[in-house]
């Protein structure tokens, strides 16, 4: 049996108490008021405005420029398509026609020198006119607007960073279930050494349920802003925040119905985790009709897997832009958190291995892991572009907004995403010897998790935060608290059970398993 | 060597064989070749057979087949002739890259497969009206053959070959 050791157990403990000050601490220093709003804002004017001098030659347009940004920013976070052009216009100079951007001005030219100048006509045009709207109040109601949307944005932050950590770490808990339902689906011969780390893992499944219900519950009470499809009045046509397209979606958007799905999808979750453990614990007596029982229920867990994991997709996280709708988002999301899942398997199998309470865990299942972990982040990124490349070449507006303002807004970590989700990981671990050594693994694994955490964060904060964002202790002190807390679930929960399922029938299989290409390492290697 | 004679020893069992390959190796003869109907695993390790360097070729290849599809994208779509088709910025290459990428997985593809694949033959010889140089049409069916040079010690070698199984032993001279 293995013992969760005291250091393990102090530093969770200590990572929890961590995260939960720091996310209290970034609950309270977030902005209470419109006027400690606009200082902020007045604040990172100053700074946008310095820092921009600096590198911009058209000094004298500059300042008329810049608040014609400000004022484009306030349209681009209402997913106005044609802000988005203006505020291009507004900062346009020689250098943007390379840019990627430009691609959404009709009047492009294959004459470059051209381009260049329509825009910079555009651009005074558009300066001058601001220019004038200066002197009209209505611009200064415009500017009041701008910064009360910040300010709501600023509200949203701490809840968002909280959301964020909650959701990745539920999905990755989520998704270790589903991989170990597959694995007695399919018979798998090779991971039954593997199911107590993945039943033990799957133990946060409820404390993250549990956090997630209460978040859900405190979003219905409408303690936070971070679906725009909860707001007053939206579906409400004599409401000044009348939204005639999310009034259209209400018979699926509305509380009631996505408070009762979600608690839906929660229960199916811990219910097919509650059976599955009381049952492989059962099963260590081997008893054969007890394993066709959890080969039944995994399908059917597996069915409404797939059925929950697409529409908890739809609810928790494309809800947060309700304009905006994608028929591959479901899986992509699945891609995503398929790919944390192995790699926290992997981590997971790695540090036990390491502590010598897997003894039968051989190089072979970490390389089969590891072919999972490249696999999948193969797989994530045919998704990811898939749904890129599909939205970018038809540049449809109500489409092209999501991309904008992710392009615009969070260009570094959406693009930095990609590098660490697939570039880094596929030439890591495509040579087959690399992924047979722990530590390389591991390297490739943490890139790996930071790299959809990104991705997550990316799918989630510009809808709640926009241009409001950034990664300071609220971000950090989310994962920190959930981190915790997955590492007090899985080795509390792993000490508690033998660590070998050893009532399976395919555990005989599963010890001797080995990959014929693999060298062994210390290894017996009388088994073929 | 003076002769050219080889032993042909015949199995009938893959098991054996990997057994044979073992004693053969710990008693320092080197085995020419094996002839197998189906491929044994742990075969090449038992033989000590270096292992192959195919995969590293076809990485090589993928390469260029991505180099290639990135010079043609942008050659014939950014350098040559950059028409505004459909209104796809056609600025650099950079630009219209999303629209490249189905072309880029293509090519890369295409590339390390098909000449990998090349490789493959080249490196083993193979060839549609290439002569088959099998010792024994059996081998092919259900039979498997090692061919151990001899150098000498004859006797010896077949007492060594008859104590591992062997259902038949032939000594052949080779041209």
């Amino acid at each position: 049996m293995y013992q969760f050791s005291g250091k393990l157990k102090m530093l969770a403990i200590a990572l929890m108490i961590l995260g939960a000050l720091g996310t209290a601490y970034n609950f309270m220093s977030a902005p209470k008021t419109l006027e400690e709003a606009k200082e902020i804002l007045a604040k990172q004017d100053a700074h946008h405005g310095g820092g921009h001098d600096v590198a911009d030659s058209h000094g004298e347009e500059k300042a008329h420029a810049e608040e014609a940004k400000t004022e484009a920013h306030a349209e681009v976070e209402k997913h106005s398509e044609e802000a988005k052009t203006e505020e291009h216009a507004a900062d346009s100079t020689a250098t943007h026609a390379e840019e990627v951007k430009e691609e959404l001005h009709a009047d492009v030219d294959t004459d470059s020198a051209h381009v260049k100048d329509t825009h910079k006509e555009e651009a005074t045009a558009h300066v001058v006119e601001t220019k004038d709207a200066h002197a009209d109040a209505a611009h200064a109601e415009e500017h009041e607007a701008h910064a009360e949307h910040a300010f709501h944005q600023m509200q949203n932050r701490p809840w968002a960073a909280f959301f964020v950590a909650l959701l990745f770490f539920l999905g990755v808990t989520l998704l270790v279930l589903a991989f170990y339902a597959i694995q007695r689906v399919a018979q798998a011969g090779w991971s039954v050494v593997l199911f107590r780390v993945m039943e033990a893992i799957t133990a946060n499944m409820h404390y993250v349920s549990v956090i997630m219900l209460l978040f859900l519950i405190a979003t219905a009470m409408h303690m936070n802003h971070l679906f725009p499809w909860m707001g007053e009045g939206v579906v409400d046509p004599t409401s000044p925040n009348y939204d005639a397209i999310i009034d259209g979606k209400k018979w699926y958007l509305n509380t009631p119905g996505w408070l009762m799905r979600s608690i839906f999808y929660l229960l199916v979750w811990n219910a097919y985790r509650f059976f599955i453990r009381r049952d492989s614990i059962k099963q260590d007596n081997g008893d054969l009709k007890l394993h066709k029982r959890n080969y039944n229920i995994s399908v059917i867990f597996l069915f409404l897997f797939m059925i929950t994991e697409s529409m908890m997709s739809w609810d928790w996280i494309m809800g947060i832009d309700p304009h905006w709708f994608s028929t591959l988002f479901g899986w992509y999301v699945l891609a995503t958190f398929l790919v944390s899942a192995l790699t926290t398997i992997a981590f997971v199998t790695i540090y036990l291995r390491s502590k010598g309470a897997l003894p039968f865990v051989n190089d072979s299942h970490i390389h089969d892991l590891a072919k999972y972990m490249f696999g999948f982040s193969v797989f994530w990124t045919y998704l990811w572009f898939a749904q890129f490349m599909l939205i970018w070449y038809a540049d449809m507006p109500e489409e092209t907004t999501y991309y904008l303002l992710r392009f615009n807004e969070y260009k570094l970590p959406f693009l930095a995403m990609v590098g660490m989700n697939f570039i880094f990981p596929v030439l890591l671990l495509i040579n087959s010897d690399f992924k047979s050594i722990p530590w390389f693994v591991v390297i490739g694994g943490v890139v790996i998790l930071l790299g959809h955490y990104v991705d997550l964060f990316v799918m989630i904060m510009p809808g709640t935060v926009g241009a409001q964002w950034g990664f300071g202790i609220g971000e950090v002190s989310g994962i920190l608290f959930f981190l915790g807390l997955f590492i007090y679930a899985t080795f509390s929960a792993f000490a508690k059970a033998d660590p070998i399922a050893k009532g399976n029938p395919f555990l005989q299989e599963s010890e001797t398993y080995h990959y014929y290409n693999i060298e062994h390492r210390g290894e017996d290697s009388n088994h073929h | 060597m003076s002769t050219n004679k080889v032993i042909h020893a015949l199995y009938n069992d893959d098991d054996i064989l990997m057994d044979a390959v073992k004693k053969v190796k710990a008693d320092h003869y080197h085995i020419e070749e094996i002839f197998c109907p189906f491929p044994v695993h742990g075969l090449d390790k038992a033989m000590g057979l270096a292992p192959t360097r195919l995969a590293i070729t076809a990485f090589m290849y993928g390469i260029t087949g991505l180099s290639v599809a990135i010079w043609l994208t942008w050659y014939t779509m950014i350098a040559d002739w950059p028409q505004d088709i459909g209104g796809k910025p056609n600025f650099s290459w950079a630009t219209n890259m999303p629209a490249f990428v189905p072309i880029m997985f293509e090519l890369t593809v295409f590339f390390a497969a098909h000449l990998m694949v090349i490789t493959f033959y080249m490196r083993s010889k193979i060839w549609p009206f290439k002569k088959a140089e099998n010792p024994d049409p059996r081998t092919t069916d259900d039979h498997f053959l090692m061919e151990i040079p001899v150098d000498g010690n004859e006797d010896e070698l077949k007492a060594l070959l008859e104590s591992t199984g062997a259902v038949e032993i032939n000594v052949v001279e080779k041209h």
